[in-house]
């Protein structure tokens, strides 16, 4: 399992990140952690022929409150971002997720933007982002767009990205007063990919829940207020919805009773968390 | 803006366990070959070659990461230390793999130096660690002789003989 043939180029602003993308097309990749592309270059199931190294460039590697936002460039490592002082107290969703992503020895080098690039079904970055309604910051050379979550990710490991656009950054919404937060996850080893993972999000009157794991990208719905019997009828038609896929790992139909059962944990999680 | 092209080596040049360290690569080359057939430091061991088994976890800048998830280019100027860079001289062990001797921590030794540069790291930042603590940390790493159990012993008691150290010190 080895690469194949490619060009590296180490951008040092960038306009040239841009540029060099702009020419390279959909054969140029950019690689920031590396954590999940390489394993995909290893594997041959990508084949660019130039990567684009951003990790050089200072400007992309701060995070940042912005009004009620916390903005995450694409150099941020996801040990950065667990490590930052003010995660718990700014976004509690994202504190409780990203221990779940990867191993400690992976979240050293990987990326959050990375991981939202991926679009891994299982993947806790993209299942978080879309709880929380966050915003994919892209760029290209001759243009710069704001997607919401939701549009982002439009099926297995694909994305509203342009072949010469690069996520610059994503902006996570901070915490809101009244607002609970719960994360669940079921993996057979903590670190492997998640079977299911559940996230919520509790407002007074709405409930929303984000799952993973279990369809080609995140899938969120949101209820009113509901608990008991509502609230299990709901989560039974939500699984019921979902187009669940049998692997090696589990059966469609043992995914969908973890929706039912762990979705329902982290609703009534993030009910109690909403004082 | 310099550009490496894929049919050429490149120089590429790190601090290897304290030293300075250069050979040529390909853009493709994974930091694992590099390491081994480039430097000749076979202590770092290839597994599974797409970041689950932890075989080949190496330290860069101080932090435990995968050399299979790495290119050799990225690795340019950065700090590296491999198992080869444990031992405090020729001849003896550190406190850790003197521990994972004691405790037996390993058979046939494949796993061996991953676990041990990802333990160097998490015992100097978790002086204290619980074995819950070091249950999860370890999840980063797959052992198919040992049953993780002599490896968590090792690991409290390497943990309990560096306090020691350190309190003496």
């Amino acid at each position: 399992m080895k690469p194949g043939r490619f060009d590296y180029v180490r951008a040092g602003t960038l306009a040239e990140a841009h540029g060099a993308l702009s020419e390279g097309g959909d054969d140029a990749r950019i690689i920031a952690g590396g954590q999940s592309l390489v394993p995909m270059l290893s594997m041959r199931v990508a084949r660019p022929t130039v990567l684009i190294d951003i990790m050089h460039l200072a400007e992309l590697a701060k995070i940042e409150v912005k009004e009620n936002a916390i903005r995450v460039g694409a150099g941020v490592r996801q040990a950065t971002l667990l490590a930052w002082s003010e995660l718990a107290n700014r976004q509690p969703l994202l504190a409780a997720a990203l221990p779940w992503v990867g191993h400690a020895q992976t979240r050293s080098r990987g990326t959050v933007c990375g991981s939202i690039a991926h679009a891994d079904p299982s993947a806790e970055i993209p299942l978080t982002l879309l709880a929380l309604k966050g915003i994919v910051e892209l760029s290209s050379q001759r243009n710069r767009r704001r997607v919401m979550a939701e549009e982002f990710f439009t099926g297995l490991m694909s994305t509203a990205r342009k072949d010469d656009e690069l996520i610059e950054a994503v902006e996570i919404p901070c915490r809101a007063a009244g607002v609970g937060y719960a994360f669940r996850e079921f993996a057979r080893r903590h670190g492997d990919f998640a079977i299911v993972a559940c996230a919520a999000v509790a407002r007074k009157g709405a409930v929303r829940l984000a799952i993973g794991g279990v369809t080609d990208c995140p899938i969120a719905r949101d209820f009113p207020d509901i608990e008991g019997d509502a609230l299990d009828d709901a989560l039974d038609r939500f699984a019921s919805d979902l187009e669940a896929h049998d692997d090696l790992h589990a059966t469609a139909d043992y995914r969908r009773g973890l929706v039912r059962r762990l979705g329902q944990v982290t609703v009534e999680e993030a009910r109690r968390c909403r004082a | 803006m310099p550009r490496l092209t894929a049919d050429a080596r490149h120089r590429v040049r790190f601090e290897l366990n304290g030293r300075s360290v250069e050979a040529d690569a390909e853009p493709r080359m994974l930091l694992t070959d590099f390491l081994r057939h480039d430097l000749g430091m076979t202590g770092t061991h290839v597994g599974c070659e797409h970041g689950v088994c932890g075989a080949c976890t190496i330290q860069i800048d101080g932090v435990p990461a995968r050399a299979c998830l790495t290119l050799a280019v990225q690795a340019d100027g950065a700090k590296i230390r491999t198992v080869e860079g444990l031992a405090p001289t020729s001849g003896r062990l550190s406190v850790l793999q003197e521990s994972f001797r004691r405790h037996h921590a390993l058979q046939c030794g494949f796993c061996t130096a991953g676990i041990l540069m990802s333990l160097d790291y998490y015992l100097q930042r978790h002086p204290g660690p619980t074995e819950a603590e070091l249950r999860e940390y370890l999840g980063g790493h797959l052992c198919r002789c040992t049953g993780y159990a002599p490896i968590l012993a090792a690991a409290l008691d390497a943990a309990g003989k560096l306090r020691e150290t350190a309190a003496d010190a």
